[in-house]
């Protein structure tokens, strides 16, 4: 099990490898993969019980990405988990590559094909499902983006996750507060919204989605027996880089050279500071 | 559905009237279901129009109800499908190929989980309910979908064979069929049903009629009265999966009887006739053609049999199209 400061070098790291590709690939959901890879870099070094060597295990913790836009997060994640190599996104997003630019099961260790919003949680919740039917005990995590919120299908999903008391689902919301048109809450607001998981059954925790050992400890096990967890993890789109975080433009953007240096160097005297105070 | 003429060729070919698909595909489930816990039967709301009560009773841990919440239905079902479940997911097919359309395209085809979407009371089988509860937009939508076959029986035996077949699959199926009783075909073919194999019921050179689900009855009918009334050999082709289309059998079809018709219960546009209109078109065959559906207008109201009749989807009316296409009087 990795520490606090190791996992917290690990982010910059994944921060790091996000702009990388996307720059290269000339094309990504930046601020909205920013926003969610400390959740991710968390639920695959500390949380799910999979690995590539267990990927076919049928007791393996499923994590199904609803905001499937969110894709270069997850493929840094899954390659320094080692189920691919990261020279493999050189491909990304280019003619006949495996890595588009929402995750497909063509991708080692990617569990569905998602990308259209609103399907993570359904598919969760029947995924969870048959846990429970086997007796399996594996898990089950989606990660919802809060402007997804909207589809009306995560209602449907959040009414059968609690009608069928899957304690072993949660769902984790990347709380970020901006979609493409601007603030969520002047699109389509979805506040109160603790309020409203706790109100369809669910256990509901709020997390600073950027503190490793918040959101380790909410998501290490379920909140309650007989009920699904919901973990709202507050986050700010582009987390991590001074000029992108909480800024609507960077919904998807590839910076320009000038940005992608300024932006490096942040991460590297982060990730110096952070070096630093280990040694 | 029939008139009086038709019961009587019916009589003459020696036909029986067997039962809805709709229980044939119920009674068949339960009994696979019975024999492999892994089926699931996942429903919305829709455990009765599917006659799954005593499939629920029998086996109340292998039936899913998800609620009136068809995307749920389908997203659970490729949840459940994902952890290597053998899912049938049930509810009319007016639902399910529309409001859950979506679904269907990324959760099941792309993500390439081996469900077996089963659309029950398909076309206009729900008759005077109106247009929501028809689909005569499903076989174009779900032939648009890549990694799916589209399968619909046209009575009892090919039901459950369908059926099996689906729960064999490795890949995903879509089976829609009524709730009409029907007559049982004649076995005239003697290979074993298989995906993606029409199926020849009766010989002939001078129209070949290639139809599929419950239409496929009224062509057998029309081949027998044309052959009585007018002397003429019609070949009657029944085409349970359009999708992967039998290439073969309409291409021989086109090229060994003078005309061909295509009769479904569906809209002319996007189904069967236009998908037979392509294999001929491209094979470079030239014949007169008549695809015989639901036209692109504002359905006639009425029962099944009502629109059915309407449309020409009769004995009768398959005749009169046969008759007119060789310029007969």
């Amino acid at each position: 099990m990795p520490t606090d400061r190791e996992l917290a070098l690990k982010s910059l790291h994944y921060r790091r490898s996000v702009l990388r590709w996307i720059k290269h690939a000339g094309a990504g959901h930046t601020g909205g993969s920013l926003s969610c890879v400390d959740i991710l870099n968390v639920l695959y070094n500390r949380i799910l019980r999979v690995s590539p060597a267990t990927f076919t295990d049928p007791k393996r913790d499923r994590y199904i990405q609803s905001k499937g836009h969110s894709v270069e997060a997850l493929f840094v994640v899954l390659a320094d988990r080692g189920f691919f190599p990261e020279s493999d996104l050189e491909t990304l997003c280019g003619y006949q590559s495996d890595y588009v630019g929402h995750p497909t099961r063509h991708v080692a260790g990617v569990e569905q094909n998602t990308g259209a919003l609103g399907h993570g949680l359904p598919i969760a919740v029947g995924t969870a499902l048959a846990s429970k039917l086997d007796d399996a005990g594996f898990r089950a995590f989606t990660l919802l983006g809060d402007g997804e919120l909207a589809e009306g299908s995560n209602w449907e999903g959040a009414l059968a996750g609690a009608h069928y008391k899957l304690d072993n689902l949660t769902a984790i919301i990347d709380c970020n507060t901006l979609q493409i048109t601007g603030r969520t809450k002047d699109v389509m607001n979805h506040e109160p919204l603790a309020e409203k998981w706790s109100a369809f059954g669910w256990a509901v925790r709020t997390v600073d989605g950027h503190d490793l050992a918040a959101l380790t400890a909410a998501l290490e096990k379920p909140f309650e027996p007989g009920k699904p967890s919901c973990v709202i993890a507050r986050t700010t789109k582009g987390k991590g880089i001074s000029f992108m975080e909480d800024v609507g433009k960077w919904h998807h953007g590839v910076p320009s050279d000038d940005e992608f240096t300024r932006a490096n160097a942040e991460l590297d005297a982060a990730i110096a500071q952070l070096s630093g105070g280990a040694a | 559905m029939y008139s009086p003429a038709a019961k009587a060729v019916a009589e003459r070919l020696g036909l029986k009237m067997g039962r809805a698909n709709l229980e044939e595909f119920a009674d068949t489930l339960l009994a696979l279901a019975k024999a492999d816990r892994n089926i699931l039967a996942v429903t919305s709301d829709s455990r009765g129009s599917g006659k799954l009560g005593p499939f629920g009773q029998a086996l109340p841990k292998q039936i899913i109800e998800v609620g009136i919440a068809e995307q749920n239905l389908v997203g659970i079902a490729a949840g459940l499908g994902s952890c290597g479940k053998n899912v049938f997911a049930v509810s009319p097919a007016c639902f399910l190929t529309a409001r859950s359309l979506e679904q269907v395209k990324n959760d099941i085809c792309y993500s390439d989980h081996p469900v077996t979407i089963v659309g029950i009371s398909s076309g206009v089988s729900y008759g005077a309910l109106g247009t929501t509860h028809h689909s005569l937009h499903d076989f174009a939508v779900m032939r648009a979908i890549n990694n799916l076959t589209i399968v619909a029986p046209a009575d009892n035996f090919e039901t459950r064979e369908a059926v099996k077949a689906g729960a064999a699959s490795q890949t995903p199926v879509y089976l829609r069929f009524g709730k009409a009783p029907l007559y049982n075909l004649p076995a005239a073919d003697p290979r074993p049903f298989a995906m993606g194999q029409a199926r020849v019921l009766r010989e002939g050179s001078d129209v070949a009629f290639l139809a599929t689900g419950e239409t496929v009855i009224h062509a057998l009918l029309a081949a027998a009265q044309l052959e009585a009334t007018a002397g003429l050999r019609c070949r009657v082709v029944s085409v349970p999966t359009l999708k992967p289309l039998d290439s073969a059998a309409v291409l021989a079809a086109a090229r060994e009887c003078r005309a061909v018709i295509t009769a479904e219960e569906h809209m002319v546009n996007g189904g069967l006739g236009e998908a037979v209109a392509g294999v001929i078109a491209q094979a470079g065959i030239g014949t007169r053609f008549k695809i015989v559906g639901i036209p692109d207008e504002y359905t006639a109201t009425g029962s099944q049999a009502d629109i059915f009749r309407h449309y020409g989807l009769t004995m009768e009316g398959l005749a009169a199209t046969a008759l007119d296409l060789l310029g007969r009087p």
